[in-house]
């Protein structure tokens, strides 16, 4: 990761969506107001939780292949900031819930299955920590986020759309996809999204040279 | 004769109806949006409080990467 080309693309990316995202011309739709800007800085966090989730998958499926404890580390990694994004994702939900449904946390399939997902990757963390043998701690832990990320697919995007849920798009909302979200949107959506994704990637690669550095210190 | 009288109450009858289109037009435009607090600057320090937050962030992780290289340029010797 000696390359910085990308972490200074994500760092632009990220001003041109906070600037716009907040200055811009957003639809002007009751009950949102301004906060359909939240699209902007809410949805993203998701959208990184699911590729770092997926990396981590892969790098789980690699490492049980090559038997390679680093695969096993970057999945680690991966699945820590997806869990720090998702908690961000929360949390900004939330507070968005508040003030557009009025609760906090009301009960919606949506939500609740991103509290599943989010305990079942926590619990991904406490089974680590329960093994000693670094590769019986990676092989067993490998197999459990496989399982893990197939149950989270379906809990977060099909389950939703199956039945009725508050979250536009899902349930036959119609939702930011066809009335809400017009082209201008959309130009500060995508590369946001973007930008997000390789932010939490500039954070996961940091994580990963400490844990370089630490091991080789502790070799020596 | 009953028909055009017929005919009559119904052009009434739609021309009436139809006036509720209006209502949607003022409807739209009154959606409270915060350009007041544009058009009074004020939105402006909301952008820069924002600014200042991820101007932190970021000068902290370039700083962590600028660290790193360093150690790992060291370990390398």
């Amino acid at each position: 990761m000696r390359s910085n080309w990308w972490k200074v693309l994500g760092v632009l990316l990220l001003v041109y969506g906070f600037g716009f995202g907040l200055m811009g011309e957003v639809p002007r739709r009751n009950i949102l107001n301004e906060s359909i800007r939240n699209v902007y800085f809410h949805v993203p966090m998701w959208f990184a939780v699911t590729v770092f989730l997926l990396t981590s998958a892969i790098f789980s499926i690699r490492y049980l292949r090559s038997n390679n404890l680093q695969d096993d580390t970057k999945a680690v990694e991966f699945t820590n900031a997806a869990l720090v994004f998702g908690m961000l994702g929360c949390a900004t939900g939330s507070l968005w819930a508040r003030v557009t449904w009025g609760d906090w946390w009301p009960n919606d399939p949506k939500l609740n299955g991103v509290t599943i997902s989010m305990l079942m990757y926590f619990a991904y963390l406490v089974l680590r920590s329960s093994f000693d043998d670094s590769q019986r701690k990676a092989r067993i832990s490998a197999v459990y986020n496989i399982f893990a990320f197939a149950i989270f697919v379906p809990l977060i995007y099909i389950l939703p759309r199956l039945t009725d849920t508050l979250h536009p798009g899902n349930g036959g909302n119609p939702a930011f996809g066809q009335y809400d979200m017009d082209n201008q949107v959309r130009r500060v959506f995508y590369p946001i999204i973007i930008g997000w994704i390789l932010l939490g990637v500039w954070i996961v690669s940091l994580r990963l040279r400490i844990r370089e550095i630490e091991d080789q210190l502790q070799e020596n | 004769m009953s028909s055009s009288i017929l005919k009559l109450v119904l052009t009434v009858f739609f021309v009436v109806v139809s006036l509720n289109l209006f209502a949607q037009q003022t409807v739209v435009e009154q959606v409270p949006m915060a350009d007041q607090m544009r058009a009074d600057g004020k939105i402006w320090i909301v952008v820069v409080v924002i600014a200042v937050v991820f101007s932190g962030i970021i000068a902290f992780l370039i700083n962590t990467d600028r660290k790193l290289t360093r150690l790992e340029k060291q370990l390398k010797k």
